[in-house]
């Protein structure tokens, strides 16, 4: 699985990395984590909030700093 | 055994049950705010209220609490208003206007769509990529900081519901007719060509669809404690300025640098203003304690609206979209509405 944080740099985007990260862990599932900054990318997702949250090249959230429990509900979907 | 109605609506009891205690508490601790503190500092502590001292410490303790009341109601209530709104349905709402009606609607919408200023670039990328008018992109980024709920939330506990109408309607109408211009002056050629080439891959996600009330009731408590975490320094800040300034400048101090008889009373202030940055709820509390020294009305709006409608942070970021020239056309233009809506407050409004 392959997950990637969208946002420019602001406190928000990190914390949903660490939200994320622990989500992970907690899950024990194989996932690689990254973090993109360019907005043209951010921007070519389609969000228009930041954060935002994409698993496996789908956009499953934007604009809100997800707890690891419902980041760990998203991951063990699919 | 069957679940019964009473089981199941239990639940929903619980939440308004909840919410309806949440209120009347709120109601209560602001009701009795200021009497409590009069009573503690000036029977308790024995402190005379009516001495640089103790008018200073009262207000200080006072603000606080009625700020942070204040705060915690206003943004609880807007954010689940707002989780009814979202930044993609706003695109939608506006693709396809032209430019006058595009402002007008970009400005209210500026106002009303959840939005934080750092998506301010990947907000601007969205619209304008997808064709909207950079005017119109231009009047929703001013309307949103400008018009913001924290400072209609203070103006109204501080100042009543004349002013805080009086600062909705001049911020509105600053957005639209500021990104107006923008767009009659025909700056595309200033923006990053990159923008327009963005290809807007993937399905719009839209971020308001099926939360539930409980959601909503959540993202307002965690917009509350974010945004408290974030500005606790500068309220204290603010409020500690505002302490000093009630309990020890002398009255009219200020007026004579920027009062009613200063033709550059707004120019000054709004000079002031604009390389500043701090949230409203910091600039608040500063304000009501000029007004209390002196100084009007107009002025004070303008000192506020040009300290929260262009911050640095902001523009460091819409400059990896906008080249400096727009930038500062941008900020000039803003300053120059600005500016204007301070001197037509002070001849309106009686001093």
């Amino acid at each position: 699985m392959h997950v990637k944080i969208l946002g420019p740099g602001c406190a928000n985007c990190v914390n949903l990395e660490k939200n994320t990260r622990a989500a992970i862990a907690s899950l024990g599932v194989e996932a690689e984590v990254s973090h993109v900054t360019d907005v043209a990318e951010i921007a070519a997702y389609g969000i228009m909030r930041t954060p935002g949250l994409v698993i496996d090249e789908e956009v499953v959230s934007s604009g809100r700093v997800l707890a690891p429990a419902s980041i760990a509900e998203l991951l063990a979907q699919r | 055994m069957p679940v019964t109605p009473v089981a199941r609506a239990r639940p929903h009891v619980r939440l308004w049950g909840g919410l309806a205690l949440a209120v009347a508490i709120w109601t209560v601790l602001y009701t009795f705010n200021e009497p409590f503190w009069t009573w503690l500092i000036g029977d308790v502590v024995r402190l005379d209220l009516t001495t640089r001292l103790g008018s200073g410490v009262h207000f200080f303790f006072m603000d606080t609490v009625k700020i942070l009341l204040l705060l915690v109601g206003i943004i609880s209530v807007v954010t689940v208003l707002r989780s009814f709104m979202s930044v993609e349905r706003t695109r939608a709402v506006l693709g396809g206007k032209r430019e006058g009606v595009g402002n007008v609607l970009a400005a209210g919408l500026g106002v009303v769509t959840p939005f934080c200023s750092c998506s301010a670039v990947p907000a601007f990328i969205g619209f304008v990529a997808s064709g909207i008018p950079l005017g119109v992109t231009m009047s929703f980024l001013i309307a949103s900081p400008l018009v913001n709920e924290i400072a209609i939330a203070l103006l109204l506990g501080l100042f009543g519901p004349g002013p805080t109408a009086l600062y909705i309607v001049a911020g509105l109408v600053i957005a639209v007719v500021a990104g107006f211009v923008i767009g009659r002056l025909k700056l595309e050629r200033w923006v990053e060509s990159f923008v327009f080439e963005t290809r807007l891959r993937g399905q719009v996600v839209n971020s308001t669809i099926g939360l539930s009330w409980e959601d909503r009731i959540q993202m307002g408590r965690e917009e509350v404690a974010s945004i408290l975490r974030k500005i606790w320094p500068y309220l204290l800040v603010g409020i500690g300025l505002g302490a000093v300034i009630h309990g020890w400048a002398p009255e009219d101090f200020f007026a004579q640098y920027a009062g009613a008889d200063n033709p550059f009373g707004v120019l000054l202030a709004v000079l002031v203003g604009v390389p500043l940055y701090s949230n409203a709820a910091g600039v608040l509390p500063l304000v009501e304690a000029l007004h209390d020294k002196g100084l009007p009305m107009g002025t004070l709006l303008a000192f506020m609206m040009a300290t929260v409608a262009l911050s640095l942070p902001e523009l460091i970021l819409l400059r990896r979209v906008l080249k400096p020239k727009l930038i500062a056309t941008f900020v000039g233009i803003t300053a120059v509405g600005i500016i204007a809506v301070g001197y037509l407050f002070n001849a309106l409004l009686p001093a």
